[in-house]
């Protein structure tokens, strides 16, 4: 069972003050720390562990900078043979582009299932991987949560809303968007990652896909980021933190917990 | 803009979803701005679509009632959603961002080539553009989304929960049957079934107090800490999906879309940041106090009190109080 796996690094944002630049359409990431995409961590090790039961060889991809490829460096450490990174020279992208980017290489990377993440942590758009499965013409199930292989048929558990799932049986090839939880992704230690240095990174430039203008262009386009409003929030707790127990305890009280 | 607006009705074992409706009132909305039709679409079985009354919400609802249809489909649901489209070129199409949505929007997006904005907490028209209003980093900002062409029609997955569901009249619809598309493939994929992942041994639907850990509770290890507040408090511990999908907590502690809705008098949220997909579990909470050390947390937005602190220190705090 050969399988590509898409992966993106994304910022950090908790405990930050973001910056919207001048223009107010950009937010100021360089300077914060970036991780793997906490959705593609389990698409990778989900792909890993399908591997090790099936045989196989499984390729990571990601379109992004050089800086990105560090998301690669830890999915060949955590188990997949070899990487490919699209460099995308920092043009604006959205999903529909990213999509179109990504269909245009693993169209050429021989392959029976294709994971992704459900959504990318920092733009929250669940665009992608829906969307390349429909260029490269594979079945797809979104938000899965387990999968079977059963011969030519992979058997996905789909996470509906309350706690049901669907069972849905679909024909490889196929593309899945793979939810948190589905598995406990493997630990990789900067050792692990070092040694991981020696498997195969391939970087293709956007500009050798022969992708037309159109492929290139956003349909989609942000005309403002903006923080939101400040008013109708909380209303915050400030002191000690025993001042602050006092009044918390106190609330619950009168709002009739018995304590 | 001319066209219809066009609403993606969801049914599951025979009952239209929540969401639909919110579309449906959202959609009406629009219509009356724009002064155009407002048409519904809806494949299942007949009678589960004459038992609810969602068809008095739109002018028109294009029914498709086929055995072989009755659980969703994504590629039926396709392929009907692209030969409307194709045929009726309606200004704007809406599908609920739910994992149905998320499987059907993006496909069919990409089947007529119209672009696709995800996830909108709202839709405006200014000055006769579309813009859709979404989140970026779990709802730490805003982001207004306009599109490159929507000459051709646009689409839409909304997120459950933003629009109400009340004040808006009737349009007694128009039933009008629709059948398959002629040349409809075999579908690549089918429904089995659908699975219930079921009760366990704490019901956090009936606590008055809960006590709520999210990923700020760093390790599974510091989880006692949170128990025993929870049992000085006499409180039930729910928990944020992290802590789940880490195996911190079994599932049925779960808060949110898949998880549990809750509605205790007092919803003491400890390291949870506060994405759609966990405050949708507590809109029928009555008090909700928040601790989060960061003091951007989108989880203060829809708190009622907020500590911007260590949860830790704030859990030794309240025990200490108590103590005493
Ligand atoms: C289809 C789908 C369904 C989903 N369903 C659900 C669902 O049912 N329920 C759910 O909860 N999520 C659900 N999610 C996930 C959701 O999008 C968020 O990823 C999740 O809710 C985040 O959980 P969290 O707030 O605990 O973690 P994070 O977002 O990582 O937040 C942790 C917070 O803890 C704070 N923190 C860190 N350390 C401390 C400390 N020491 N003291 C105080 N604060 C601290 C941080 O500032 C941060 O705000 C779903 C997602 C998808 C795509
Ligand atoms: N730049 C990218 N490179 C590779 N994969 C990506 C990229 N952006 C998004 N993806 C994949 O698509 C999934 C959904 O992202 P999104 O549609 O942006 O929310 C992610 O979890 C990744 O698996």
């Amino acid at each position: 069972m050969d399988i590509v796996v898409c992966v993106k690094r994304v910022p950090f944002t908790q405990e930050v003050d973001l910056e919207i630049d001048r223009s107010k359409r950009f937010v100021a990431t360089e300077s914060l720390a970036h991780v793997i995409n906490d959705w593609d961590s389990y698409a990778v090790e989900e792909a890993i562990l399908l591997k090790e039961k099936l045989g196989g060889e499984v390729t990571a991809v990601t379109v992004g900078s050089e800086d990105d490829e560090e998301v690669l460096r830890r999915a060949l450490a955590m188990g997949a043979d070899r990487a490919v990174r699209i460099e995308s020279g920092g043009m604006p992208m959205d999903g529909t582009v990213v999509a179109g980017i990504l269909a245009s290489v693993i169209r050429n990377i021989p392959c029976d299932l294709v994971l992704t993440g459900v959504q990318a942590d920092d733009d929250n758009q669940a665009v992608v991987g829906v969307t390349l499965a429909e260029l490269l013409g594979l079945s797809h199930a979104a938000v899965v949560r387990g999968i079977e292989v059963s011969g030519a048929d992979i058997v996905a558990r789909i996470e509906l809303e309350g706690g049901v799932d669907e069972i849905r049986r679909l024909r490889l090839p196929a593309l899945l968007t793979i939810q948190t939880g589905i598995n406990e992704p493997r630990y990789v230690s900067v050792m692990g990652i070092r040694k991981a240095s020696k498997k195969e990174l391939k970087v293709i430039d956007v500009k050798e896909l022969g992708l037309s203008q159109n492929d290139l262009v956003p349909p989609t386009e942000i005309e403002e980021i903006y923080l939101p409003a400040d008013t109708g929030g909380a209303e915050m707790l400030k002191g000690d933190p025993s001042v602050v127990a006092e009044a918390v305890i106190d609330i619950m009280r009168r709002k009739g917990v018995a304590l | 803009m001319t066209g219809d607006i066009l609403v993606f009705v969801e049914q599951r074992a025979g009952s239209v979803r929540e969401v639909s409706y919110q579309l449906l009132s959202k959609a009406n909305q629009i219509c009356a701005e724009l002064s155009v039709r407002l048409t519904a679409v809806f494949i299942g079985p007949k009678a589960s679509f004459l038992s609810s009354d969602f068809y008095k919400k739109a002018d028109r609802v294009l029914v498709l009632e086929d055995e072989r249809f009755g659980d969703f489909n994504c590629e039926i649901a396709r392929d009907v959603m692209v030969g409307i489209i194709k045929e009726q070129r309606p200004a704007m199409v809406l599908v609920g961002h739910t994992p149905w949505g998320m499987d059907l929007a993006p496909a069919i997006a990409a089947k007529t080539g119209l672009p696709l904005s995800t996830d909108c907490v709202d839709i405006k028209i200014e000055a006769g553009k579309v813009k859709a209003v979404r989140q970026l980093y779990g709802g730490k900002l805003f982001a207004r989304v306009v599109f490159k062409d929507e000459s051709k029609g646009c689409i839409f997955t909304v997120r459950p929960g933003s629009f109400s569901v009340e004040g808006y009249p009737d349009r007694m619809g128009e039933i009008v049957p629709i059948e398959a598309p002629k040349d409809l493939p075999e579908p690549s994929s089918r429904f089995v079934e659908y699975v219930d992942t079921g009760a366990g041994e704490v019901d956090i639907t009936q606590a008055e107090l809960l006590v709520s850990i999210g990923r700020g509770v760093g390790e599974k290890e510091r989880i006692e800490e949170i128990q025993e507040l929870a049992r000085i408090l006499g409180g039930v511990v729910s928990c944020s999906r992290p802590v789940v999908d880490k195996g911190w907590l079994p599932k049925y502690h779960q808060v949110g879309t898949s998880g549990k809705s809750v509605k205790p008098k007092v919803y003491l949220a400890l390291g949870i940041s506060g994405a759609f997909q966990h405050v949708a579990g507590i809109a029928g909470a009555g008090t909700v106090i928040a601790v989060n050390k960061d003091k951007k947390a989108p989880i203060f937005r829809v708190a009622d009190y907020g500590v911007a602190d260590d949860l830790f220190a704030f859990s030794d705090a309240i025990k200490k109080a108590l103590k005493k």
